[in-house]
């Protein structure tokens, strides 16, 4: 019996699909508090006074707070490793101390015994704000953003090899502007947070944590001048993470800090307008970059300067967005030498974190974007181009020689070319381009187009996994991840399945509680299958062999001897119907012997090496020549997961991604007016794709390379459908109106399509 | 999100609410369908003291040829209107329509009086009603006043209706059976407000355009009937090249567009050309169906 490798239905769907989801929403505790944050109406400006004192009159109102409230709380800390240069000096306060800095900035915090006298209190609050001049534009020069803060508090460079004198010798320089509009990650769910101070546990507890508790745990506990055992954190259901979801925003720091000097519980649930201005943004970069090629498109050299909007603070991802985009522009070509050197600003705006595929979205646009101009420019096939460069696989282990965490990038197997060409013949490429070129010739505008993209994941540095039999034979997994709806339950009872031989539907996996198991990482970065999934491998061949110990006693034989299938244990080698014992009377056999209640055995994975794959996504679409707008006509993905745990899974994963990039490429943008006044506030201004906008995803998934980084030979599977997507899009409407590589803007709006189209060819 | 305190009263018919509007003044709105209202009520962008909730009313919602007149009462909801529900060109219209109109749930709720009364730019049936010289019939303690649809729309969600109205019922035209009735939008995803849309129609006789309506919406702050491009039309035989120069007429017939972050007023030009022009071929392919 083998359950590694089968779509199985997920194990968390019956609570989700019969109303037994519990999301922030649903928790209520008796007594409890609902808090609502008075933000910002402007971009930048001096807080004059606060006049609390119309809110606070109210019925109902329990407290008002603002800035001086909680001026000894210290401003939120950016994640260990993230931080860069001076980007801690702009670090967010949980309410605002003296300076507005976004429209959004929390000012002030109300609390009510009810959400909607907290709203209407909240509308009380009188803010008298001095305004001072916004600094909204990306590329506007260098100047203070605070008192001793650049808007450009840190500039790096990532790089190797001989850029100049790739560039001195090249044959052609092939050179352009890209850049990615202000999108981010919008969950279905919006961002909410309950916390109750436990008296009898002496802890404050904070529910409805996500994406990452332990690691929030550290963070607030230190935030709260809590002693770590004196705060739990308890995910529940998640409407969607995406990066966005589950971070520390001032919001659920005031929420904890509320229940535990009140000593009353505290709700709060954002609405959407909060979201969309609240919540981190994402994307947003300008690439100007150059690359020396030789004859045949074989690229010599990048030299990349970039400009990256991190918005008015640095929040708890700190620089690990320009970071990314640096190192992962390269992507699954060799890129002999390069340099990237990127510049992190400062704007009146909200400020910006990750969202799936952080950096490779973007810098997969950049980087397909110059391929596709060089093809235009040298006059050869856009595939031709990307094979060339492709990474071979006689290279594997490739290794990029950059410093990255105090070693070099390795991308750990692949065979790209043969990746590439299973993909052309699944979608019937050539078909494609014929059917297209013949559509075009005929007077209509449709392109497809086929883009590469490298995707990186699965990172440690280590999970731990407890696997814990009952005497009845009954198995929990108990983890340091989370679940942010992407299966995380189902795939850990696979592998917890596949090595003790048992029904994975019968296997409880509990997660997100940090008073279960000591340390997590949580759900983030695409790892959770790597590295917990490696981890749980561990720990269940811990109690198997515990239970293959015992049998052995009873059937009166070695160990080596046995095997473990459909929950019973018996001699290998044995007829059908030899001597056996079932898994649950080995379990209650050795909790006899031994008086103990449960088996147990934790287990960690380490590793510090990521997971590298190849993928590579096909966009076919229609350009209404005389509206300028843009159909999608078919999308596909492909990509070498090296071992899929569950096929049907990765799909998901796999169409989810595009969806949302497909949105990225053509609809969704935060826009600001002059005074960083917000554009995008409600779901009639940020454009999200609809099932009318977006074509069945066709996917195929491969397992072409196994990692070489883990036992299960397990590669990352979050972020794929996403990466590509904004490439894939712009390419083929560059084919399909007859300028490649025209598109140097992210979104294609049918505005600036019609700028392309009206323009000088 | 939720509305600033507001006092909520019933109204079961249209005298009771033109009575509650007389005794409230301009801090009473009504509430039909609620699917604009609602919004902007939880952004709290409009905070009325008083909503009217006009639901109750009996007889509001239906759809009545009466002699030469098509009767929409003010509370028929949208997805009413995607099946047919009374004969003739714009019966056969009205589904074509309808379906641009946001979404399905929104369909369910939302009422053609509502949209009059909201008047947004980007209603598509307020741009019908423009189109066809609609009479907005308004009940206030007066008694009824009649409303042409030249005078009804004044400026983006600014209407006729005096503080104390209420809209209850639209008059349509009911066109005779040569008329043919097309409609295009353009917009950036299925259901969102039109950047521009247009409805055309024309009479046939031998062949032959004898008379023409093309209104366009989306556009401006108002919709408008662009009858320049309507004299092109006129006498002339249907084709491609006719409708691209009423299309073309139809974009220079207007001064003032709206420009927004979705569409500048050069852009929406282009598109009032080229959405006349499908619209009118719309309104070909109808009519040769029937």
């Amino acid at each position: 019996m083998t359950v590694i490798g089968k779509s199985v239905p997920r194990l968390e769907d019956r609570a989700l699909l019969t109303g037994m989801g519990r999301f922030a929403g649903d928790r209520n505790f008796d007594g409890q508090l609902h808090m609502r944050v008075v933000r910002s109406t402007v971009a930048h400006g001096r807080i004059v006074s606060v006049d609390t004192g119309a809110a606070a009159a109210m019925p109902g109102v329990h407290a008002v707070w603002t800035g001086a409230d909680v001026a000894d709380i210290p401003p939120i800390d950016l994640r260990p490793g993230s931080a860069l240069q001076d980007l801690e000096k702009c670090r967010q306060h949980i309410l605002v101390q003296e300076i507005v800095r976004y429209v959004g900035d929390p000012v002030a915090a109300v609390f009510a015994d009810d959400p909607h006298r907290a709203e209407d209190a909240a509308e009380l609050v009188w803010a008298e704000i001095e305004e001072l001049p916004p600094v909204v534009g990306l590329m506007d020069p260098p100047g203070e953003f605070a008192p001793g803060v650049s808007t450009e508090p840190a500039v790096f460079e990532k790089g190797y090899g001989d850029v100049d004198a790739a560039f001195a010798a090249a044959a052609h320089i092939v050179e352009c502007e890209l850049s990615v509009g202000r999108h981010a990650g919008v969950p279905l769910e919006t961002r909410g947070a309950l916390a109750i101070w436990n008296d009898a546990e002496a802890r404050l507890e904070f529910h409805a944590a996500a994406k990452i508790p332990h690691t929030n745990r550290i963070a607030l506990a230190a935030l709260l001048g809590l002693e770590l055992d004196q705060l739990h954190l308890f995910e529940g259901h998640v409407g969607g993470g995406f990066g966005v979801r589950g971070e520390i925003y001032p919001d659920e720091v005031l929420v904890n800090l509320a229940a535990m000097h009140f000593r009353r519980p505290v709700k709060w649930i954002e609405d959407r307008m909060e979201h969309l201005v609240a919540a981190n943004h994402s994307r947003e970069q300008t690439h100007r970059i150059r690359a020396a090629v030789d004859a045949d498109g074989l690229v010599r050299a990048i030299d990349d300067e970039f400009w990256f909007n991190q918005g008015a603070y640095a929040r708890t991802h700190g620089a690990t967005v320009p970071t990314v985009s640096a190192t992962m522009l390269p992507g699954p070509y060799k890129v002999p030498a390069y340099r990237a050197k990127g510049h992190i600003r400062l704007t009146n705006v909200t400020p910006a974190g990750t969202y799936r595929g952080p950096g490779r979205y973007e810098t997969s646009f950049v980087r397909e974007g110059l391929l596709d101009r060089i093809a235009a420019e040298l006059g050869l096939d856009p595939l031709d181009v990307r094979r060339v460069n492709l990474v071979a696989p006689d290279e594997m282990p490739y290794e990029r020689p950059f410093e990255v965490g105090g070693k070099p990038i390795q991308y750990d197997s692949g065979d790209y070319p043969k990746s590439l060409q299973r993909f052309l013949d699944h979608i019937g490429y050539d078909a494609l381009r014929r059917d297209m070129a013949a559509r075009r010739e005929a007077g209509e505008m449709a392109g497809a187009a086929v883009i590469c993209f490298l995707e990186l994941g699965g990172d440690g540095p280590f999970d731990d996994v407890r696997v814990e039999m009952a005497a009845d034979g009954a198995v929990e997994v108990v983890t340091g991840v989370a679940s942010v709806g992407q299966g995380a339950e189902t795939v850990i009872a696979q592998v917890c399945a596949e090595t003790l031989g048992i029904d994975y539907a019968g296997i409880t996996v509990t997660h997100g509680q940090t008073d279960r198991i000591e340390r997590g990482q949580g759900a983030r970065a695409s790892r959770v299958t790597v590295m917990t999934g490696n981890a749980t491998h561990k720990a269940a061949l811990g109690v198997r062999a515990i239970l293959l110990e015992t049998a052995a006693g009873l059937l009166q034989t070695a160990a080596e001897e046995l095997e473990i299938s459909g929950g019973t244990i018996r001699v290998a080698a044995a007829p059908e119907g030899g001597p056996s014992v079932t898994v649950a009377d080995a379990a209650a056999e050795t909790l006899r012997a031994s008086s103990g209640d449960r088996i147990a055995v934790e287990e960690t994975f380490e590793n510090d090496r990521a997971t590298y794959s190849f993928g590579a996504q096909m966009a076919a679409v229609s350009v209404d020549p005389r509206t300028a707008g843009v159909t999608v006509e078919r999308f596909a993905v492909a990509y070498d997961i090296g071992r899929a745990v569950n096929p049907m899974l990765v799909e998901g994963q796999l169409v989810g991604g595009a969806v949302q990039g497909i949105g990225g490429a053509l609809l969704e943008e935060f826009l600001y007016d002059e005074a960083g006044q917000p554009l995008s506030v409600t779901f009639a201004d940020y454009l999200m794709p609809t099932a009318m906008e977006v074509p069945d995803v066709e996917c195929l998934v491969l397992e072409e390379a196994p990692s070489t980084t883990n036992p299960l030979g397990l590669k990352s599977g979050g972020d794929p459908g996403i990466t590509g997507a904004g490439a894939a899009i712009a390419a083929a409407i560059g084919e399909a109106i007859g300028r490649p590589g025209s598109v140097a803007r992210l979104p294609v709006s049918p505005m600036r399509l019609r700028e392309i189209l009206t323009g000088p060819a | 999100m939720k509305p600033a305190p507001f006092e909520y009263v019933i109204a079961e018919s249209w005298d009771a609410a033109a009575a509650l509007l007389a005794e409230h003044g301009d801090d009473a709105v009504i509430l039909a369908g609620g699917q604009s209202l609602v919004p902007v009520m939880n952004f709290r962008l409009a905070q009325p003291a008083v909503l009217v909730d006009v639901n109750p009313v009996a007889d509001g919602a239906y759809l009545r040829i009466d002699a030469d007149r098509l009767r929409v009462g003010a509370l028929t909801r949208h997805v009413r209107f995607e099946a047919p529900q009374v004969g003739g060109p714009l019966g056969a219209l009205f589904p074509r329509v309808a379906r641009h109109i946001a979404h399905l749930p929104i369909r369910m709720r939302g009422t053609f009086g509502g949209s009059l009364a909201h008047a947004d730019p980007a209603s598509e049936w307020c741009t019908l009603a423009r189109t066809f010289d609609a009479v907005m019939v308004a009940r206030s303690v007066r008694g009824d006043r009649r409303i042409d649809a030249s005078d009804y729309f004044q400026a983006a969600l600014v209407n006729d209706l005096a503080d104390d109205e209420v809209l209850r019922e639209i008059e349509l035209p009911a066109l005779g059976p040569d008329w043919a009735c097309g409609f295009a939008e353009f917009n950036r995803r299925a259901g969102d407000f039109a950047i521009v849309q247009s409805v055309a129609a024309f009479e046939l006789h031998d062949g032959r355009i004898v008379d023409a309506r093309i209104g366009i919406g989306g556009a401006a702050e108002v919709p408008w009937r662009a009858d320049t491009a309507e004299a092109v039309l006129a006498g002339a035989i249907p084709s491609a090249s006719l409708f691209e120069e009423a299309g073309a007429a139809a974009a220079e017939s207007v001064g003032e567009l709206m420009t927004d972050r979705q569409a500048s007023a050069e852009m929406r030009r282009d598109l009032v050309r080229v959405m006349v022009s499908r619209a009118l071929e719309d309104a070909l392919a109808a009519g040769v169906e029937r």
